[in-house]
């Protein structure tokens, strides 16, 4: 099946490897900081990583959750029959827009809506948005028609041909455009912190600034564990809701 | 049972209307097999899909049961009328009990009486339930999934089933077993069919009813041994083909042509049963070069004889 093949390319076979080998990285990176005292420099910035931290996680569970429910709406809306003749225009701009640094996506924010917390979560909610649109428009897509006239042939109602049959059959590709939106936005909050949004990126960038190393990784360390973390769940979130007869992780 | 009167479909295209099906009127009593037959672009699909409303006629009424079938909502219509596709369309996230289970399930029956259904129909289609219920249709073979498009349509016990080539995906040894087990099953079911087909053969093998399409128009609507026998002009000649007096053998059962009596079976010639078709008397004669066979009942005992006037008195009879 065409939708199959589309999603093992997009996501990597479930192993245990990967997460055996990040969990020796780590292990030698920590060994390495204990060792040349570093450690201890990254602890005295402890209240500062767990009040940044909260920041952080308001930052990015804010825009993600956000920019999950309005891009798989959108998706949808874009993906209806009454759309067509306007749904790929539309995600050429959506393209288009996702080639523009998310830098530059933060600074257009800072212009519009000042600086603060509201413009880096409206930013973050803007770079997270269009992977998931163009994912869930294009999983919809790929739901073969013939899977769409047999469920209206049957009697289901448009909403239940949605919810039952596209849905469901479109949401592994959903969920990867949903992982890759995470990872951007996870990625990108560090910065929010240029335009006054607060965060992890405040220990990193002042830590550069300053020359600081241990500042600098005392903010770097927790984004990265958050990064994998994020992904890690959502990884598990794409292995067990997609259901088996269209989940290629589950299908051996 | 279906009355299609004057169906007519024309789709609105870039280049101007196009006339897919034209003024088509033909009626499908209870319980008969109608095969829609035609080449491709000839408006069988496009009857069948206005039948559920897939399609919306353009004018010409189609009555089910004597009802008009405008007076219904369309998505209440298609819960009552069985529905396989080419393609068995079979949704690949839900198990088999689950696809069989869909119409079921929006007519709000009970999750037990749903799955007891779905056992039921997979015990009837030769598939055994305790191995099939629980599988993905990623896991079955074209012919296994085939079968259980047919139990999906069968679930909710809908008078109408309309298929669209519901065996073409399937190959050809597959394809006659499943042609067998359907028809064994429709002799007990009963159900009002429209079959969507391009070939003649299974046309002739499941239809009580053929029709045949050509751009858009009937040009004949008969029994197949009538159509066999009487064509009605050059185009369905040509398209049942110049041997189609073979093809009305199958039809036709010694049963129907034997001379009963006392025979004295030829020996070194093989007898025919009363239920054999006539493809395997006209063998035997060829093989054999008798004028005549002897015919045994199901115990084996020789009630009668087939002969070659007999024969050729049947087919130029009708």
């Amino acid at each position: 099946m065409p939708l199959r093949s589309l999603g093992t390319s997009m996501v990597p076979q479930r192993s245990k490897l990967p997460y055996v080998v990040l969990g020796v990285i780590a292990l030698a990176i920590v060994w390495g900081l204990v060792a040349t005292g570093v450690w201890n420099d990254i602890l005295k910035y402890r209240k500062d990583i767990v009040y940044l931290t909260k920041q952080h996680l308001v930052l990015v569970s804010v825009s993600g959750s956000a920019a999950i429910v309005t891009g798989v709406l959108m998706g949808i809306w874009l993906s209806r029959p009454w759309m067509s003749r306007y749904a790929e225009a539309t995600i050429q701009v959506v393209n288009m827009a996702t080639a523009i640094p998310t830098l530059g996506k933060l600074a257009l924010m800072m212009t519009i809506l000042g600086i603060g917390a509201l413009p880096a979560i409206v930013g973050l909610w803007v770079a997270t948005l269009l992977p998931i649109i163009r994912n869930t428009y294009v999983g919809l897509k790929g739901v073969p028609a013939p899977l769409v006239d047999a469920a209206r042939g049957m009697g289901m109602s448009p909403g239940a041909i949605l919810r039952r049959v596209e849905m469901p059959n479109a949401l592994f590709v959903i969920f990867a455009g949903v992982r890759t939106a995470m990872a951007i936005n996870v990625g990108t909050a560090p910065i929010a912190f240029l335009i006054g949004g607060g965060g992890l990126g405040e220990l990193i960038f002042t830590g550069i600034d300053l020359q600081e190393f241990g500042m600098m990784l005392a903010g770097a360390i927790p984004t990265a564990l958050l990064a994998v973390l994020v992904d890690f769940l959502f990884g598990q979130a794409q292995y067990w809701l997609v259901p088996r007869g269209v989940n290629p992780l589950r299908n051996s | 049972m279906i009355r299609l009167a004057g169906l007519t479909k024309v789709f609105a295209t870039g280049k101007g209307d196009v006339a897919s099906v034209t003024g088509v009127t033909l009626e499908v009593p209870a319980g008969a097999t109608c095969v829609l037959l035609g080449p491709s672009g000839c408006g069988k699909t496009t009857t069948l899909r206005m039948i559920n409303r897939l399609v919306a006629p353009t004018s010409g009424k189609v009555y089910i049961g004597g009802k008009d079938t405008d007076t219904v909502d369309p998505v209440a219509l298609r819960r009552t009328i069985g529905y396989v596709i080419q393609q068995i369309g079979l949704f690949p996230n839900m198990t088999v009990a689950q696809n069989i289970g869909v119409v079921p399930r929006l007519l709000n029956w009970d999750a037990a009486r749903t799955r007891k259904r779905a056992e039921d129909l997979l015990a009837m289609l030769a598939l055994e339930p305790a191995e099939f219920m629980d599988r993905y249709p990623g896991e079955l073979s074209g012919g296994q999934a085939q079968r259980v498009g047919v139990a999906r349509a069968l679930a909710a016990d809908p008078p109408v089933l309309l298929m669209d080539e519901p065996f073409g995906a399937v190959d050809p040894v597959n394809r006659e077993v499943i042609q067998d087990e359907f028809l064994r099953m429709q002799k007990s079911l009963r159900k009002t069919v429209l079959f969507v087909s391009h070939d003649i053969d299974e046309a002739v093998k499941m239809a009580d009813y053929i029709a045949i399409f050509r751009a858009g128009k009937l040009e004949q609507f008969a029994p197949p041994d009538e159509m066999l026998a009487r064509p009605a002009n050059a185009f369905v000649a040509g398209f049942v083909g110049s041997d189609r007096t073979l093809k009305r053998l199958r039809r036709i059962h010694v049963a129907e042509v034997m001379v009963a009596g006392e025979t004295q079976a030829p020996g070194g010639v093989p007898v025919v049963r009363t239920t054999d078709d006539l493809r395997r008397v006209a063998s035997l004669f060829l093989e054999h070069g008798v004028e005549s066979l002897a015919c045994v009942d199901e115990s084996g005992r020789t009630i009668g004889r087939v002969t070659r006037d007999a024969v050729a008195a049947r087919l130029g009879a009708q």
